[in-house]
């Protein structure tokens, strides 16, 4: 018996050495880790059982017969982080440069299977060069595959994509279609086309980091969610990302046990807002005070900053927040910023994970250029989230919820299930030197008057009781007092029942 | 006793003198501009009169406004801290005029003090030991010349109106005498309008030393002992004491003495301040005379046992003095921190803004220690760029000069202060200078021990092992607690590896850490610098989102404050700031093959050095710039700051324009 057990110590140690101790090296000299060494990272220690280590591909092309590696350019299996099941695939980057043939498709496939029956998050690695040209038509056929089970996937269970080499061509379509993407800074790219067919087609030179580079999609394209450093920095912060995350949409958030008493008081709020109405105060201070022990994953913090979105909890529970930023714009709605909450908020809804909304908004951007651009459909995507997410809602306007931005922003018309305000919102049509200009056009001419108008106007309405009359605010909470106030309302919610109509799905104005 | 006060003034010290006045069953009335409406001294007075707009010459500087506050709120008599009114003689004949009393001294001995060649004269007659010089104006360079002789070299040249250093030139032979004396000449003349300068003898690593006076309107003076403030930045006091390492009792009791004779001479009737230079051989000059309370008076009233706002309010009412001479004695030591809103990292450059944390430490006494912290701030506060940058006072008290020090270190490292940068950060780092902790200390301390600015200590031996301790025990609480979490697959408990590897400071520490939840834990170091193994017990309360930890580290009691990183902590202890990773060995051996980030070029970015408003912007895209020559104007806290070309270049583009307000950082303009 013993040489047979030696037999599978053997063909185990070859598999993991995947493409050999130079390809290892060169990897390495990249910045860069294996495929093996990332997934050490990322999951709990000893946990990861691997599958289909001894899988080659069956292609007879191109002498292709001849060099078969146990593996075929992805790792896959599943482990534990934190003791909770993720799935995983790791493109490994040693073997045939982690491109995609018909064999290594299935692998990945397989894991996608069992993630989706066993309702677990599932993760996926990319350090890879595309397509594995010598199959053709089979490697498509395998991204065809991958492709489909990742939607039948999303909403149910968590998807996560790590990119963390290149990542082009066919092999971008798998993430672009998970609920997160993160990427290494200097190490990863993503395109459709290279440089070289950019070149080649529109005459534009580009380098592949300007092309497609961390800083490109955290920032101007929004492909990314954030960025990291390194391989070990993005590894380790998945692991924080996935303690907020349910294993899928009926299991609802995980608890993470914590010290932070629910009724902590924050005097200090009670100053947030300047008196000036026009300075700018930093959001951030608010979600950091009010969540638990401050710790707060933003996603997307590169892009439209004048919307902040990105995981928390409240008594160890997950909720996700979304703030409008005066710091930025104001905190006016514009199409990236309404896009970014938008796609956040469904994230939130189809998980279960209750959406606390800060607002403090002045309105939407106007100008050709937001126009042109379509601002009227994105905003209608933020609009549409919020109103058809049936999780618990909870808003809070802490200063300016002015015009069909105040609708949009969670509010009680749109099922907002408690709706706070602190003394000094101003929930209005527009402010008030806006709105008396237009009501008392004929005044314009005497300054004094149009002072008066605008007195008059700021004391009708630059309050949060002429809402609160008509019951669109619950409450006017005190600053101070705002994470209790939270906590009691999201315990309160906590057996929600609200459901849409039957539907086959919704028609949102992508 | 009156039944109700104004304070005249903004700040820790309306509310210092409104403790005292709460204390003696005073009412209280504070005074606030614009920038104050929510300020602490408002919330703390009984009454509070707004007096106009945030500018102090609108508001706090405004007799008018005060006598008026005064006469709308009934109050008898008015403190006026320090600063703003309180050393204008017109300020206690205006209330006088008013039937208001003045709580600090009388107009004559304001004005006898008040000008420096007077108050040297009016010394002299009081038999005061003065600095040897020629106390009359100087007509020319020659007599200049002649004076300095006679004075012997060094000699300083000073305008009678300065202070702050201008108008002010040392000279050690009679060519720089000559020189100093046309340029100090014209220099006074235009900054103060007035080119009277006269001459000096220099003192070769001076200490400033200053005796505390206290006189009632019965005639009678005392002295309180001695402060030395020779800890100073740019003639800014950063750290005072009480006593000074310098005096002995003959030179304590010898000082005291003048200054009470000086005190006495012009009637002094309230608490002052005789200010004076002493060599390190103990020699002693008078420097001048300030007529008020002074910012450092809690180091005196800590030695002393005497509140000294409570004496100033009960002579103004005309009380005798309850005590003589003989019943005043020196107990322990005392030290001050003023904690500033500047930034020490970039030349201390004043820093403003939202105090998004403020948590001092814990005040009080027991055992002989005393921790106090005057302060006008509370969370959630603006430092505004209208006023005084200084946060706070942290006063220590102890037995010993050493155990003083080791109080303020502690009870540094124990301040937390986000949103603004602040100097705690040098203040810890200073505490912990062997110069400083010896005594050894002249006014150019600052300036000789840190010539290139400040930088944070380096960490090494058992201070960055402790570093390692604590960011382990708080890695360690967070895993323990994460692996709580809810959802968890039953018959695979994760496993917990006790070895650790703790990155910081471009260092590995490895250790292994056992026990925690209701036990301490336990942490093993392979070797300390003997390498000796070592087992040390780590307690603490601390929870992931306090900012400092606070806990025992072997027998030692430590305040550690916590900065949230990716994946890890800064942690600031004793002016070491450190970014700590704790990985276990596995990922440690994997970090090891990351590569280091180069931080980004910023050589042809003019980059914003402080948050502020662009007043101008001097040049053009495509202009060629020489090294040194203006670029921009940044106005912050009300000081116009000229950036400057660091070399030649061409600037490519500009991204500001004047009116902008500009972040930390933010890219002015970019170079070709």
């Amino acid at each position: 018996m013993k040489h047979i057990i030696d037999e599978l110590e053997r063909r185990r140690e070859i598999a993991r050495l995947g493409g050999g101790e130079a390809r290892i090296a060169a990897q390495h000299k990249r910045g860069k880790l294996t495929a093996r060494e990332r997934i050490e990272l990322l999951l709990d220690e000893g946990s990861f059982e691997e599958f289909d280590m001894y899988v080659e591909h069956r292609s007879t092309d191109f002498g292709m017969e001849k060099t078969k590696i146990p593996g075929d350019g992805v790792v896959t299996g599943w482990g534990t982080i934190n003791g909770r099941v993720v799935y995983l695939f790791a493109k490994d980057f040693t073997v045939f440069g982690g491109s995609l043939s018909e064999t290594h498709a299935k692998k990945i496939m397989k894991i996608q299977d069992m993630a989706l029956t066993n309702r677990a998050p599932i993760i996926g690695l990319f350090d890879a060069g595309g397509a594995r040209i010598q199959e053709g038509v089979a490697a498509l056929g395998g991204y065809g595959e991958v492709f489909l089970r990742n939607v039948l996937a999303s909403g149910v269970i968590p998807q996560i994509s790590v990119i963390m080499g290149p990542c082009a061509g066919g092999d971008v379509y798998s993430p672009a279609m998970t609920d997160f993407i993160f990427m290494v800074r200097d190490t990863s790219y993503m395109f459709v086309t290279g440089p070289d067919v950019v070149k080649t087609v529109t005459n534009e030179t580009v380098t592949a980091e300007e092309l497609g580079g961390a800083s490109i999609h955290t920032t101007k394209s929004s492909i990314a969610d954030r960025g990291y450093d390194n391989d070990v920095e993005a590894l380790l912060q998945m692991r924080r990302l996935m303690d907020f995350l349910p294993a899928n949409n009926t299991s609802g958030v995980p608890v993470l046990p914590s010290c932070d008493p629910f009724d902590r008081s924050e005097p200090s709020l009670d100053t947030l807002i300047p008196d000036n109405p026009n300075k700018p105060y930093d959001i951030k201070e608010l979600i950091l005070k009010v969540v638990d022990e401050a710790d707060f994953f933003e996603i997307q913090e590169s892009f439209a900053k004048n919307i902040v979105v990105g995981f928390a909890r409240m008594e160890g529970r997950t909720v996700g927040i979304v703030a409008n930023q005066p710091m930025v714009l104001a905190g006016v709605l514009d199409s990236d910023a309404s896009r970014k909450a938008a796609r956040f908020v469904r994230f939130c809804d189809c998980f279960e994970i209750p959406i606390v909304t800060f607002v403090d908004v002045p309105g939407f951007l106007p100008g050709t250029a937001q126009e042109y651009g379509g601002l009227i459909k994105h905003g209608a995507k933020l609009l549409f989230a919020y109103s058809e997410a049936t999780v618990p809602k909870i808003t809070l306007i802490t200063r300016k919820a002015y015009g069909g931005a105040y609708d949009v922003m969670s509010s009680k018309h749109i099922r907002g299930d408690v709706n706070y305000a602190w003394p000094s919102a101003e929930i209005a049509v527009m402010g008030a030197k806006g709105a008396v200009e237009i009501l008392y056009r004929a005044e314009l001419g005497d300054p004094e008057k149009i002072k008066a108008r605008i007195d008059e106007y700021q004391k009708r309405f630059a309050n949060p009781f002429v809402a609160a009359e008509r019951g669109y605010i619950d409450e006017v909470i005190l600053p101070r007092n705002t994470r209790r106030r939270i906590c009691r309302a999201l315990n309160m919610l906590q057996n929600k029942q609200a459901e849409n109509p039957w539907k086959k799905h919704d028609n949102i104005p992508l | 006793m009156f039944k109700k006060i104004l304070i005249a003034n903004r700040g820790e010290i309306a509310c210092r003198v409104i403790k005292t006045a709460r204390k003696m069953g005073i009412r209280t009335v504070a005074v606030f501009s614009d920038a104050d409406r929510d300020a602490l001294h408002v919330e703390m007075a009984d009454e509070a009169v707004h007096i106009g707009p945030a500018a102090a010459a609108e508001s706090y500087l405004v007799i008018d406004k005060i006598v008026a506050a005064c006469k709308a709120t009934g109050a008898e008599a008015v403190h006026p801290g320090y600063g703003f009114l309180s050393e204008r003689e017109a300020f206690p004949v205006a209330l006088a005029k008013a039937g208001i009393v003045f709580i600090g001294p009388n107009p004559g001995a304001i004005a006898a003090m008040g000008d420096k060649i007077e108050s040297k004269k009016a010394a002299a007659r009081a038999k005061v030991s003065t600095v040897p010089g020629h106390l009359g104006e100087i007509g020319d360079p020659k007599e200049a010349v002649r004076i300095a002789r006679e004075i012997g070299y060094p000699v300083m040249i000073k305008a009678s109106a300065g202070g702050g250093g201008k108008g002010m030139r040392i000279a050690y032979d009679d060519k720089e005498c000559e020189e100093g004396f046309a340029s100090a000449r014209s220099e006074a003349k235009s900054s103060f309008g007035d080119d009277r300068v006269f001459v000096e003898k220099f003192i070769v690593n001076p200490r400033h030393i200053e005796i505390q006076v206290l006189g009632d309107k019965h005639g009678n003076v005392v002295y309180l002992g001695e402060r030395e403030c020779s800890i100073q930045r740019r003639n800014q006091k950063v750290i005072e004491e009480a006593p000074s390492p310098l005096l002995d009792a003959a030179t304590r009791k010898a000082m005291g003495e003048q200054a009470v004779a000086l005190a006495k001479a012009v009637n002094y009737d309230s608490a002052g301040t005789v200010e004076f230079v002493a060599g390190q051989d103990r020699s002693f000059f008078f420097l001048e005379m300030n007529t008020r309370l002074q910012v450092e008076h809690p180091v005196t009233e800590l030695v002393t046992g005497i509140d000294l706002v409570e004496q100033m309010i009960r002579v103004a009412a005309g009380e005798k003095l309850a005590f003589r001479q003989a019943d005043i004695k020196l107990k322990g030591w005392a030290v001050e921190s003023r904690i500033y809103a500047e930034d020490p990292y970039r030349n201390f450059l004043p820093s403003i803004g939202r105090l998004v944390r403020y948590r001092p430490p814990r005040e009080g006494s027991s055992g002989g220690l005393t921790v106090r912290n005057d302060t006008g701030v509370t969370e959630g506060g603006e430092i505004s760029m209208f006023y005084d940058p200084m946060i706070a006072k942290l006063v220590t008290h102890a037995p010993t000069r050493a155990a003083a020090i080791e109080l303020q270190a502690e009870a540094l490292d124990a301040f937390h202060i986000d949103g603004i940068q602040h100097n705690i950060p040098f203040l810890t780092a200073l505490m912990q200078h062997p110069r400083w902790q010896s005594g050894n200390i002249s006014t150019g301390f600052i300036k000789e021990e840190y010539p290139d600015g400040f930088a944070p200590r380096e960490a090494a031996g058992d201070q960055l092992r402790t570093m390692a301790m604590v960011a382990a025990a708080i890695d360690h609480l967070d895993n323990e607690r994460r692996r709580r979490i809810s959802g968890q697959i039953s018959g695979t408990p994760v496993r917990f590896a006790a070895s650790r590897v703790v990155r910081l400071a471009g260092q590995e520490v490895r250790l292994t850490i056992d026990g925690g939840g209701a036990k301490p834990f336990v942490i093993t170091l392979p070797g300390d610098d003997a390498g000796r193994e070592q087992k040390t017990e780590v307690v603490s309360a601390w929870w992931p989102g306090d900012p400092v930890w606070t806990g025992r580290v072997g027998d030692r009691d430590i305040s550690v404050q916590v900065r949230r990183i990716l994946n890890g902590a800064n942690l600031a202890w004793r002016g070491i700031s450190v970014d700590a990773h704790v990985y276990t060995e596995r990922e440690a051996a994997l970090v090891a093959l990351m590569p280091e980030k180069v931080a980004a070029d910023t050589s042809k970015l003019l980059l914003c050095p402080m948050p502020g408003l662009v007043k101008a912007i001097n040049v053009t895209v495509g202009q060629d710039v020489k090294a040194g020559d203006a670029l921009c104007t940044v106005e912050a806290m009300k000081m116009e700051n000229i950036l400057r070309a660091e070399r030649d270049a061409v600037v490519k583009a500009v991204n500001a324009k004047p009116g902008d307000s500009l972040a930390v950082d933010a890219v002015i303009m970019e170079f070709a």
